[in-house]
């Protein structure tokens, strides 16, 4: 997801001349060519994030589209008020990128790890909070918010992450798609997790077990038309997101539901358990410690679906 | 389209002008109950200096892309910020009869753009307005723009880290349309600010830090002009001015008094304040 961040990032500045990178010293050698392209629009702002925020919010309100790119926790958590008072509340139309966010950096330790992010950062008004699944939908994205009037808080990984959306899929901030068709069960998540998802679902199928997975795109806005056209047909729904259990899209999607008219729906939550994690291993190791890689979401969802009450 | 270049008025006249907005912020604060003025007291000169004698602002076209801009760094200083924009013909004077009203947009601190002409960021949370117009101060480069771009800080202000970050990034990019003003009253708003914090040698800080810096009496016009127009004249470093003023300036017993940094005046202090601007 990174060098698609780094390739988009180019082409775009290539095109535009309001195209602005700010980096905080993070991306070694990564954007060498969006540097060729548009030397007089990058910035290596140094390890001082809040002022890099409350920059780019001064260049947003001079008519730049700045994006703001370093690990998740220190463009996020570090610089919160400079996020809420100058590109919030200014609506000054910042893109903010987190790299690594989740557990991409898990052997990191919790300094590096991004649980909260999203739970936080979707109480600030006006701020879209997205977390795109794979390569197209974060270029999808990261082009919408580029023309978008308001700011956007876009969490990514690192590489390696493989394509989940199809050739078809509707791709941009709001949009949800269904991955895969099912009929027992709705696995609905936001971000390359759901790669674990759908290996869950391939492997259950030979079971007898039907798993349909959702694609949401972010927390903010969340797609309301798709999520009602879901609980027409899906009574049973697992959150899935790679993000502490409090606030993110499990909570999103659990106000979405205690606020409207419709069928009534079992929502479970999975994500990472209220904690610090501090024994440490990579990123595959951590979601299978916590149960939220492709084996363990398919026991989690073979036991909900025995479990339900008949 | 070039912004409208600063009117030219005579140091009698700028002191008249000074008086004037005195008066008028000491009455309006007492009717709103606005706290504040020790701080806005205190940066009358530099707010004058700038908005008559050096900024390319043209209120009748406040958003012009091509503007200077001003950011009330020290945002609490927002009450005098208001009677310089009315005063200098950004609204009608009669917009500030609501200020501190229910409902009103003039209060505190100065709202986000867009609701009051003149006014460039919200600011009110410290540590904001300087980075913020080191990233317009940076957009204007790139964009090719005319514009300069300032700060007004507050000495206090100056605890706060981003600050201090951006005074390292402007230097290494070599920002030289970026201007800091700092009002230094050496007051914060619970005890002295060279003891609270070490600011001392706060001018020999910045110049450390890669700025150009100058000292000065901060009430002091042919000084504050001559600081502007060296700050203009650097082609290399981002420029500070260390104006050395009194808190509470222009009304003798809130002079250097901290108290006026929460009370508003009583009708009797209201009525010996009037009377000390009225015999200037």
């Amino acid at each position: 997801m990174r060098d698609s961040f780094a390739r988009e990032m180019t082409a775009l500045a290539a095109q535009r001349s309001d195209v602005t990178l700010l980096s905080g010293d993070i991306g070694n050698r990564m954007f060498d060519r969006f540097k060729e392209v548009a030397p007089a629009r990058f910035f290596n702002c140094g390890i001082a994030e809040a002022n890099m925020m409350s920059l780019a919010a001064g260049m947003a309100l001079s008519g730049l589209r700045p994006v703001i790119y370093t690990i998740t926790p220190f463009t996020t958590t570090r610089c919160l008020e400079q996020i809420r008072v100058g590109v919030a509340y200014h609506q000054a139309p910042v893109v903010i990128v987190g790299t690594g966010s989740g557990l991409s950096y898990a052997e990191l330790g919790p300094t590096h790890h991004s649980l909260e992010d999203m739970a936080i950062l979707r109480t600030l008004p006006g701020l879209n909070v997205v977390a795109p699944a794979d390569s197209a939908e974060l270029v999808a994205q990261l082009r919408e918010a580029l023309n978008a009037p308001n700011p956007t808080y876009m969490r990514i990984g690192k590489k390696g992450e493989p394509a989940l959306h199809g050739q078809d899929a509707r791709l941009g901030i709001g949009k949800a798609n269904l991955l895969r068709e099912g009929s027992d069960l709705l696995v609905v998540g936001v971000g390359p997790i759901l790669g674990e998802a759908l290996q869950a679902a391939e492997a259950l199928a030979p079971t007898g077990i039907s798993v349909a997975v959702a694609s949401l795109g972010g927390v903010k806005p969340l797609d309301g038309p798709f999520l009602a056209a879901m609980a027409e047909r899906f009574p049973h729904w697992l959150s899935l997101e790679e993000h502490g259990i409090t606030g993110g899209l499990g909570s999103a999607l659990l106000e979405w539901l205690a606020d409207r008219d419709g069928p009534a729906i079992r929502l479970r939550r999975l994500g990472v358990p209220d904690a610090f994690l501090h024994e440490l291993g990579n990123q595959a190791y951590t979601r299978r410690q916590l149960g939220l890689d492709a084996e363990g979401l398919a026991q989690t969802i073979r036991r909900a679906i025995e479990e339900r009450p008949q | 389209m070039i912004a409208t270049a600063p009117t030219q008025r005579s140091p009698a006249q700028l002191a008249a002008t000074a008086l004037t907005l005195r008066q008028r912020l000491v009455s309006t604060s007492a009717a709103a109950k606005i706290p504040h003025l020790g701080s806005c007291l205190s940066c009358v000169e530099l707010l004058v200096q700038l908005y008559w004698q050096e900024l390319h602002l043209d209120p009748a076209n406040p958003e012009d892309p091509e503007r200077d801009r001003f950011l009330l760094s020290k945002g609490h200083g927002a009450p005098i910020l208001f009677q310089v924009l009315a005063e200098r013909g950004f609204f009608p004077l009669e917009r500030l009869e609501d200020f501190g009203k229910a409902g009103s947009v003039f209060h505190e601190h100065p709202p986000k753009p867009g609701y009051i002409p003149g006014i460039e960021a919200a600011t009110g949370s410290l540590g904001h307005g300087l980075p913020m117009a080191l990233g317009m101060a940076l957009a204007a480069r790139i964009q090719q723009r005319p514009s300069r771009c300032y700060a007004l800080l507050s000495d206090g202000e100056c605890n706060e880290g981003s600050i201090w970050e951006a005074a390292l990034l402007a230097a290494s990019q070599k920002v030289h349309t970026l201007t800091a003003i700092i009002d230094f009253n050496k007051w914060q708003a619970t005890g002295r600010s060279q003891e609270v914090m070490a600011l001392d040698p706060l001018a020999a800080k910045w110049e450390a830090f890669g700025w150009h810096a100058q000292e000065i009496d901060g009430h002091d016009f042919a000084a504050i002009g001559q600081a502007l127009a060296a700050a203009r004249a650097e082609n290399e470093r981002p420029s500070v001015i260390v104006a050395h003023t009194v808190k509470g300036k222009g009304v003798s017993f809130m002079e250097d008094d901290n108290n006026w940094h929460y009370r508003t005046p009583n009708p009797q202090e209201l009525a010996a304040a009037l009377a000390e601007l009225e015999t200037v």
